[in-house]
């Protein structure tokens, strides 16, 4: 059984990072949050764009992402920074983050008497965090404790080929180890849906993929109009694609060959193990905020173009599809898939990218991390703010 | 020499090609053999390793990609005017 080690939560899961996150409850409190930043690096400001202005389902969205980040494994404990005439209340997140068991406090700098009362506060509570965070340990669990989470971006006609299969090797050996994959980015679906409800663990379930995938497909109808065929349709025939579904394949293959267990909405935490599906939207960023909420302590981000982009709290690993973006882009590329296509195996590359991944759970900064290539919180929206 | 095509998955019947294979050229397998192209495969479209009957499934990625519209021998290209989706 591979083990990996890392520090072990109130409410079982395992991290493999440790940090204290300062989550503004809303857009208005990001300025307070900064100054905490300034003074306490070694915090992890979660800055945002949300939390007023927004009903119905968003709001829900909101709260189930705000809170399901801070419960990330990767975080040792929280503190939330509200204003006091927000909608999402800093008190409700922190009571939703605190069934987690781990540290949680929170204020609000209309209570606190501005901005500057505020920050001294935070900063004091924040140090306070991190002293005691800091004398946790690692200790060795199997790995069938991690969720990994499954990224493309920037893809080229190479992703398909050389980085999304090398991906989806090392995710295969994941699930096989009892571990948890989780593949999002409905639109990159479509066309797919047959392929994915055989692979269904049961009836339910492919019910369930066939539906998302069609509202997707819909919905990019939707906003797009005429130019969701660039999006969905076969517009890259000339580069040997038969059909989208051939396309669509080319991506889904990063998340392996196995059954798929269950399907979440987007930023869910699963209650299952193996293969998970989540619905939403193709855009990385909103993406990784998905997956980053379902409690994945890592995630793998394959790329054609070279996007650098990581994530607050969860280390991301990078694995270009062409030596070319790998020489250009080397301090910001993990793995060099674009091996394959000077006559490395596929499996020699999955397993580059496994060994690569075990060494990050125990520890081994990505090149995402090395760079702080931390940004906001980008978080999926249905509808316009009122 | 260094293989110039990819097969993705064991169980495919067919291989992406990493360079323009003109037709009686030599499609080289990873992991040894070789197979001669019957007519051009252009670079990254597929060229079939395996004799395809018509009706018979086009597997890439592990996955049923198609079904072959009339019988493909190895070597030949396969693309759109031989291969067609059925469900």
């Amino acid at each position: 059984m591979k083990t990996f080690k890392g520090y072990e939560r109130a409410d079982g899961s395992v991290g493999i990072r440790n940090y204290v996150a300062v989550l503004p409850s809303v857009a208005c409190a990001n300025g307070v949050v900064a100054a905490i930043a300034r003074a306490v690096p070694e915090a992890v400001p979660m800055y945002h764009g949300h939390g007023c202005g927004r009903g119905g389902a968003d709001l829900e969205i909101h709260q189930r992402t705000l809170v399901n980040l801070a419960k990330n494994p990767n975080v040792a404990a929280v503190l939330v920074v509200g204003l006091g005439c927000e909608v999402l209340r800093a008190e409700g997140l922190a009571l939703g983050i605190s069934l987690s068991k781990k540290p949680v406090e929170y204020f609000y700098i209309q209570n606190e008497g501005g901005s500057r009362k505020a920050a001294a506060k935070g900063i004091e509570i924040a140090r306070r965090m991190l002293a005691d965070a800091a004398k946790q340990e690692r200790v060795e669990f199997p790995i069938s404790e991690i969720r990994l989470g499954l990224e493309c971006g920037g893809s080229d006609a190479f992703s398909g080929v050389t980085a999304n299969p090398a991906v989806g090797l090392a995710a295969d050996w994941l699930v096989s180890e009892g571990g948890t994959v989780i593949l999002t980015e409905t639109t990159e679906m479509i066309g797919t849906s047959h392929i994915l409800e055989r692979r269904a663990k049961d009836a339910a379930i492919a019910r369930s993929i066939n539906e998302r995938i069609t509202a997707q497909e819909k919905r990019t109808h939707e906003i797009l109009g005429p130019l969701a065929s660039y999006v969905i349709a076969p517009g890259n025939m000339d580069g040997g694609m038969s059909s989208i579904r051939e396309k669509s394949l080319g991506c889904i293959i990063k998340a392996g060959n196995t059954t798929i267990n269950q399907v979440l909405n987007y930023a869910e935490v699963p209650s299952e193990k193996g293969l998970v599906v989540m619905d939403g939207p193709g855009y990385d960023t909103e993406s990784m905020t998905g997956v980053a909420a379902a409690g994945c302590q890592a995630m793998i981000f394959t790329t054609g173009r070279g996007n650098p982009i990581g994530y607050p709290m969860v280390p991301v690993i990078k694995v270009a599809s062409t030596s070319q973006l790998y020489e250009k882009m080397e301090d910001d590329m993990d793995v060099n898939a674009g091996r394959v296509l000077e006559g490395r195996l596929l499996r020699e590359v999955g397993d580059e990218v496994k060994d690569l991944l075990v060494r990050v759970l125990n520890g081994e900064k990505t090149k995402a991390e090395v760079n702080q290539q931390d940004g906001i919180l980008c978080i999926y929206t249905t509808n316009p703010a009122f | 020499m260094n293989p110039n095509v990819v097969i993705i998955h064991e169980k495919d019947n067919v291989a992406i090609a990493l360079e323009d294979i003109a037709s009686g050229g030599s499609a080289s397998l990873p992991g040894g053999g070789t197979l001669t192209a019957k007519g051009d495969i252009p670079y990254s479209h597929k060229i079939a390793i395996a004799d395809l009957k018509a009706g018979d499934e086009i597997v890439k990625y592990g996955e049923i990609i198609g079904t072959a519209k009339e019988p493909i021998r190895r070597g030949e290209w396969v693309h759109t005017h031989n291969l067609e989706i059925r469900d």
